[in-house]
């Protein structure tokens, strides 16, 4: 374990436990915050979030709660009881910042809001993550990561070809944690203020706005032509009409594999077929003379895809000649093949196959963390980005239910 | 309107290489706070480097560089330099940019702002406390620093379209590039905590981030089931994304709604969501006492999906999911661009479609900020600058150029 440190080191945080902003309390927390994660007595209902170690229900052995809140420390407080409510209180005066994932109205309605503990406390910085945003007309609607993904666009854009299936939406409650990530965003903007103007402010975060601007092309074309995008199977959703081709290979090995933007460069198309020549293939695809012609050209701009018959043939046979040679190669050697020939192109891996990944494990990136609950080193997901000076690190494990009370709350700490 | 310098990073200047949105995103966001960010491109190539300066949408039929839609909507409220860095004199331009910026940032491959001279021991011989931020797919080190990537090819190596699909189906993936935003995300984040220890210690650093590694901190609780239980995500029935595992949830899907391609989202989050869904369906197979629970519930997951579809396929999407919400089941209309846009007082009272103005393509809506700072909040009004559009501004009245020696360098193709 590294010792404590990391960018935001010196900066406290008290969050109040919620499963839509709990990703931004641990992306402060690796970076070297000390976070206070306040809970109601009992734990946070999310402790009951699967999987669960060896799949045994208990509020100390759900790996989403693992995931979630490492490096921060745990303590319980009853929001409604008057000697903790002294407590809360006395930590928020503490803070630097509050990362609030209540309900709109909860912490206003208990007399503990921004505007009823800033009072002398004019440095705090208080960072809101709601659904829709704290005075949203729509604040008070009931939502999951579903609901606000669907609402939110991304869910359109996402699916298959057949349209008989329904739009899909992506994986890993993704809703909640392009919030959070803004939320982090946003709380270390008001800090940033704050070392100019002394005060600090409130950062109203809105899930559904973060889910709204994270859609790429729906809303720009929208926005610049009044078009609808439609889905595909995993490539872009495209302007009606606009039906691209399969960027999804698959490999002589049962793998899928990512081919990429098509190529569209004198050197890919050259590396295309030189690569079917050393295959000794050149005989079994047909269009390799689109690729000559590829090879003898500048680059394809994109705008001529689709309009310009010969440029959209070669364009397509380059898309087809990466289809093809994966369809010949196991995923691995066509992955590291294709990149070593400037071919960009990707497999689709499973999350614990990145992690076992040559390269990611060269950089460092699995993280173990001991835990002596289990008597062993587990391993988690890594630093979202370098740093060389203050360098990111998981602190501790995620807290037991008030683990760290008495750390917390003792007078001399 | 507060001035720049009252915004929240008023007194930050970023000299910035970032192109497409996986870059170009994160100093965006920096800007419309009050950041100064200083767009650096390459007259002779037009900027090309950033390849969506001349890709569509287009609001016309006028095509150009200074014509793209999402070019524009990812340099709002930047300000545009051209520098040929193939010239010495060019060289020296950069090197004065950026001995008084703060930052500097770029998401080429690796390897190739070193090679053009501008690595990082280079940049702290100009100035020891810059702090320097590359995003790329691989970032810098290791074996695969070289290969390139953009956003799909990021969401299939990190696990993301792993994650996102239907059962007994190809990975659906995501339909975009949802790593360029959210890789832009983490690369605004990364600026701003290399900031906060560079205010309080005067200590600049390189943060080498990796789109990928980035991807895969979004993978948690389905990581820590292999390295814990031993369980892969590559299993029968997996990925299942529009059911909800974690936590579990029944019934939780995207159900066909009245009309072609129209869909609602449903999710009961406890026993009693569904006993509120169970009354508004009225059916006596939703008051089966086998689905009080949520383990009766999983238990007959596909009949419930299937029962709740035959439901649902004949109400209109949005009047469905408000009588759902108003009794209290998280329900929502998948919605499509015009529905979020034009019609969701969720996105128009947070003011999240902002107009910008834009010399050439006119005066066109962007993305907001999904953030309301209640002190000093974000501004986005300027459209994306044009190509070299602020050399006078920066060389001139930042650096101290005279408008003598800037014709020369101009005439010379240096800007």
């Amino acid at each position: 374990m590294t010792p404590a440190g990391g960018a935001l080191a010196g900066l406290r945080v008290v969050e109040l436990a919620s499963d839509h902003a709990a990703f931004a309390g641990k992306l402060l927390a690796d970076l070297g915050a000390e976070v206070v994660l306040v809970e109601p007595p009992g734990g946070h209902h999310s402790r009951g979030y699967e999987p669960f170690v060896d799949d045994r229900p208990d509020p100390e052995r759900s790996l989403w709660w693992w995931h979630y809140h490492t490096s921060k420390l745990g303590v319980v407080l009853d929001l409604e009881d008057g000697a903790d409510v002294t407590r809360f209180r006395r930590l928020v005066a503490t803070a630097d910042i509050v990362l609030d994932g209540e309900a709109p109205g909860r912490m206003s309605a208990l007399g503990l809001d921004f505007s009823d503990l800033r009072a002398g406390h004019d440095e705090l910085v208080w960072v809101s993550v709601t659904a829709f945003g704290r005075d949203n007309p729509r604040r008070g609607e009931p939502f999951t990561d579903l609901t606000l993904l669907a609402g939110g666009g991304p869910v359109w854009s996402c699916g298959y070809d057949d349209h008989s299936l329904p739009p899909v939406r992506g994986g890993g409650n993704q809703g909640y944690q392009i919030g959070s990530v803004w939320a982090a965003i946003g709380a270390l903007t008001a800090i940033l203020a704050r070392d100019v103007t002394g005060r600090g402010q409130l950062v109203d975060v809105s899930l559904h706005a973060a889910a709204n601007v994270t859609t790429e092309a729906a809303t720009q074309a929208w926005l610049m032509t009044g078009e609808e995008v439609s889905r595909l199977t995993c490539r872009h959703a495209a302007r009606q009409g606009n039906v691209s081709q399969q960027t999804l290979a698959l490999t002589a090995d049962g793998r899928w594999m990512n081919t990429g933007v098509p190529p569209r460069t004198p050197r890919e198309f050259s590396a295309l077929s030189e690569w079917l020549d050393e295959l000794d293939l050149r005989d079994e695809f047909p269009e390799t003379v689109f690729l000559e012609l590829g090879a003898k050209r500048e680059t394809i701009a994109f705008g001529d895809i689709g309009v310009d018959p010969v440029l959209t043939e070669i364009v397509s046979a380059g898309r087809e000649a990466m289809m093809f040679i994966a369809s010949k190669l196991s995923a691995d050697d066509f992955f590291v093949g294709g990149q070593r020939r400037g071919l960009t192109c990707g497999p689709v891996y499973a999350p614990e196959e990145i992690m076992a990944d040559e390269h990611i494990t060269a950089r460092g990136f699995p993280t173990a963390v001991h835990h002596d609950d289990l008597d062993r080193d587990v391993v988690y997901p890594g630093a979202p980005f370098v740093m060389s000076a203050t360098p990111w690190r998981i602190a501790r494990r995620a807290p037991r239910i008030g683990e760290h009370q008495h750390l917390v709350f003792t007078p001399s700490s | 309107m507060s001035s720049r310098s009252e915004r929240p990073l008023g007194n930050v200047r970023i000299c910035d290489f970032t192109g497409q949105l996986a870059g170009a995103g994160a100093t965006r966001t920096l800007a419309a706070f009050g950041a100064q960010v200083i767009r650096v491109e390459d007259p002779v190539r037009q900027g090309r480097w950033d390849m969506l300066r001349g890709s569509g949408p287009f609001v016309d039929e006028r095509r150009g560089p200074e014509l793209g839609g999402g070019f524009n909507n990812h340099n709002v409220e930047k300000l545009g330099v051209t520098i040929n860095l193939k010239d010495e004199r060019g060289r020296d331009l950069l090197r004065e940019l950026i001995a008084t910026s703060d930052v500097v940032t770029e998401n080429f491959a690796g390897g190739v702002l070193a090679r053009l001279g501008f690595g990082y021991d280079d940049l702290r011989e100009i100035r020891n406390d810059i702090i320097y931020v590359s995003n790329s797919g691989f970032g810098h080190t290791g074996p695969y620093s070289a290969f390139k990537t953009w956003g799909p090819v990021v969401q299939a190596i990190c696990g993301l379209s792993f994650l996102s699909g239907l059962p007994d189906e190809p990975p659906a993936g995501w339909g975009y590039s949802y790593m360029d935003h959210l890789g832009a995300d983490f690369m605004a984040l990364a600026i701003l905590a290399a900031l906060v220890h560079r205010r309080r210690t005067g200590e600049g650093q390189w943060v080498d981030m990796s789109s990928i590694e980035a991807g895969i901190t979004l993978d948690g609780p389905s990581i820590l089931d292999h390295s814990v239980n031993g369980r892969p995500a590559r299993r029968a029935g997996s990925p299942d994304s529009n059911h909800s595992a974690s936590p579990r949830m029944v019934p939780h899907n995207i159900f066909p709604a009245a009309g072609e391609d129209r869909w609602v989202a449903i999710a009961c989050r406890d026993d009693s969501d569904w006993a509120a869904l169970a009354k508004v369906i009225g059916e006596a197979w939703a008051n089966e006492s086998r689905f009080d629970d949520l383990a009766g519930r999983y238990a007959a997951q596909s009949e419930l999906d299937a029962r709740m579809a035959r439901w649902t396929s004949t109400r209109d999407r949005f009047e469905l999911a408000a009588e759902l919400r108003a009794v209290g089941v998280p329900a929502s209309a998948v919605q499509q661009a015009v529905d979020r846009i034009e019609h969701d007082p969720g996105t128009s009272a947070w003011g999240l479609w902002p107009l910008v103005r834009h010399p050439e393509i006119g005066e066109v809506r962007v993305d907001g900020i999904p953030v309301h700072l209640s002190e000093a909040d974000w501004v986005i009004e300027r459209g994306a600058p044009l190509l070299g559009e602020h050399n006078d501004r920066v060389f001139g009245d930042f650096l101290g150029h005279t408008a003598e020696e800037l014709a020369a360098l101009r005439d010379a193709n240096v800007i």
